[in-house]
């Protein structure tokens, strides 16, 4: 396997340069997918035999509480990556995902909810699920918190990389949580080994909007990054130019 | 198409509320992720376009 592309990541610049080819096409392919997947799910699915209406929140929830966990398991990565190799970037990849991370999260807890009131008849329960992602809603919490109040970059980096990598225990407890404990909270949607238990015409726009949230993702990450980067490099001379381009 | 009317379609069954409840605030927190660093961005160039004008002239 061809491993420059890594190499290539230890230079802010590359980076730079690479990451602003790729946002325009990241951009439309998230729109596309978001606008279609949300026409799909709202009015051409089927509505579910028990749920009604109401389960064409999955189209948002799910998504949400994939790309959530996702996140996470990046944070750990960019992490170990950080911690190994002492690549800079990571620690920006970790830094930026975060914020991200958290407002996805929230998401999943919000619309889980407001899909709980009409299905389960409350809110919010202290069930297993929902508990391992509130816990997770505060590692990212943490995370943030960790890398600004520590001043100096390199000790927050390790701070943060350690705490990524901890808490990434919380994702296996978060997945087989529905099949560990007794749960009100349905068993997964989409398996690797089993066709979904809905039919296509359900699953088919969910598996859109699941892509689009990662495309949505890589989009607001590499925005954030590509700034991240701009301040950390500020006295380097490409990142004067590119400034002075901007006027 | 699952719904008869558009009517139809806002009422969503009775779960109407829940459903654009859901959507809404959904929608606002992905806008808001967009929003924030591309604000962020123009901020910055610009505070940063002024200091190198500032220290150029010293």
């Amino acid at each position: 396997m061809n491993w420059t592309w890594f190499h290539k990541l230890g230079s802010p610049k590359w980076f730079y340069d690479i990451s602003g080819r790729w946002l325009p096409w990241l951009s439309v392919a998230a729109a596309l997918l978001l606008a279609v997947g949300t026409v799909w799910g709202l009015a051409f699915a089927p509505p579910d035999y028990q749920q009604g209406n109401s389960f064409r929140i999955i189209y948002i929830h799910v998504p949400a509480a994939i790309l959530a966990q996702s996140c996470y398991i990046m944070l750990a990565v960019a992490g170990v990556v950080g911690l190994v190799w002492k690549m800079k970037l990571a620690d920006v990849a970790l830094q930026c995902a975060a914020p991200i991370g958290a407002w996805m999260t929230f998401v999943a807890l919000l619309t889980g909810a407001v899909w709980g009131k009409p299905t389960w008849g409350a809110w919010w329960v202290w069930d297993a699920r929902l508990t391992a992602m509130l816990i997770l809603l505060f590692l990212y919490f943490g995370v943030i918190a960790l890398g600004q109040s520590i001043s100096n970059r390199d000790s927050a980096a390790k701070a943060c990389a350690v705490l990524a990598i901890v808490g990434v225990v919380n994702i296996p407890i978060i997945k087989y949580s529905v099949d560990w404990w007794n749960t009100l909270h349905q068993p997964a949607t989409f398996k690797v080994t089993e066709k979904p238990a809905m039919p296509a015409e359900m699953w088919v726009p969910l598996l859109i909007m699941v892509i689009g949230f990662y495309c949505f993702f890589a989009v607001v990450l590499l925005l954030r990054m590509r700034l991240e980067v701009l301040k950390r490099e500020s006295r380097a001379s490409w990142v004067k130019a590119e400034v002075e381009r901007s006027l | 198409m699952s719904f008869e009317s558009f009517a139809d379609f806002l009422a969503m069954g009775k779960h109407g509320l829940y459903v654009w409840t859901a959507y809404g605030i959904s929608l606002a927190v992905l806008a808001l992720n967009v929003a924030l660093p591309i604000l962020a961005r123009r901020r910055y160039l610009q505070d940063e376009a002024r200091r190198l004008r500032r220290e150029s002239k010293q």
